[in-house]
C-alpha cells in the first residue's frame, strides 16, 4: 500500500522537479561557460559558495531526487515480477514491498557518502 | 479496427480503445530507463569534477550524446505515460482533465525537444569551445 502510492509519488516529483534541473542543466551546458556557472553556483556550489543557502536546499532536493529514483526504481523491479504473476503471497508480496525500502535508502545513503567523501 | 459487430468493436481494446499499448509502452520504456540511468549515474560518478570544462568534453563524446540523447527520449515518454494516468485518476472535471493532458503533452514536448537540442548543441561543438 504504502510502496504503491511511493511509486506514484516519487515518479511524479522526478517527473516535475527532477525534469526541471535536469533541462537546466542541459540548457546551461549548451548556453555555455556563464550560463554553466549560474547553474553550479545555485545548484552544486564549493567552497567560497556565493548561494550557501540555496546549495544546502539544492543538496537536500539532490538527496531527496536520488531516494526518489532508486525507490521508483526498486518499485518498478517489483512490479516486473507481479506482473509476471508472481510474488502475490502475502508474506513474499510484503517482504519485496519491505526491501524496495531497504534498497532505496542504502542505495542513496552510498552515493551521496561517495559524493561527500570526494567534493 | 472492425467497425461490424460489437465483439469485433471491443476485442482486444478495452475501455481506453487503445488496447494494452499504453501499458506495454510504459513496460519498455521502464527497461530502457532501467539501463540508460543505469549508465547516467556511474557516468556521472566517474567525473572528476562538475566543472564547465569536465562535463562540456564529457556531453560532447559521442558515446555520451547518443545515449543521453535516448534516455531523455525514453524517460520523457515514460513520464509522460505516468503522468497521464495520475492525471486521469485523480483529475474528475472532464475539461480540467483535457486541459491537463494538454499541457502535459505540451510540457513534455518542449521540455524534450529543449533537452536534444542542448545536446545536439555541444555534440556538433557549439559550445565545447568555450
Amino acid at each position: 500500500m504504502l510502496v504503491s502510492i511511493l511509486h506514484r509519488a516519487t515518479g511524479t516529483a522526478m517527473a516535475t522537479g527532477g525534469v526541471l534541473i535536469l533541462l537546466w542543466w542541459l540548457l546551461s551546458i549548451a548556453s555555455g561557460p556563464e550560463s554553466y556557472a549560474l547553474f553550479h553556483s545555485w545548484v552544486i556550489g564549493d567552497a567560497g559558495a556565493s548561494h550557501p543557502i540555496a546549495n544546502a536546499l539544492a543538496r537536500i532536493v539532490g538527496i531527496g531526487l536520488t531516494w526518489a529514483f532508486f525507490q521508483h526504481l526498486c518499485s518498478g523491479l517489483r512490479h516486473f515480477v507481479l506482473d509476471t504473476g508472481a510474488g502475490y503471497e502475502l508474506k513474499t508480496n510484503k517482504f519485496w514491498a519491505v526491501m524496495t525500502l531497504v534498497v532505496s535508502i542504502a542505495a542513496t545513503v552510498a552515493i551521496w557518502a561517495s559524493l561527500l567523501v570526494r567534493f | 479496427m472492425g467497425t461490424g459487430t460489437g465483439i469485433g468493436r471491443v476485442r482486444g481494446l478495452g475501455s481506453a480503445r487503445s488496447g494494452a499499448h499504453h501499458w506495454w509502452h510504459q513496460r519498455v520504456t521502464a527497461a530502457a530507463n532501467l539501463l540508460l540511468m543505469t549508465w547516467f549515474v556511474v557516468s556521472l560518478l566517474r567525473l572528476p569534477s562538475f566543472d564547465y570544462q569536465v562535463v562540456a568534453q564529457w556531453l560532447a563524446s559521442p558515446f555520451v550524446a547518443v545515449p543521453m540523447a535516448l534516455l531523455v527520449i525514453s524517460v520523457f515518454y515514460h513520464f509522460r505515460l505516468g503522468l497521464q494516468v495520475f492525471i486521469e485518476d485523480y483529475v474528475h472535471d472532464e475539461a480540467l482533465k483535457v486541459a491537463a493532458l494538454i499541457l502535459l503533452n505540451f510540457y513534455m514536448i518542449g521540455g524534450g525537444a529543449l533537452a536534444l537540442f542542448s545536446i545536439l548543441k555541444v555534440a556538433v561543438g557549439g559550445a565545447a569551445a568555450g
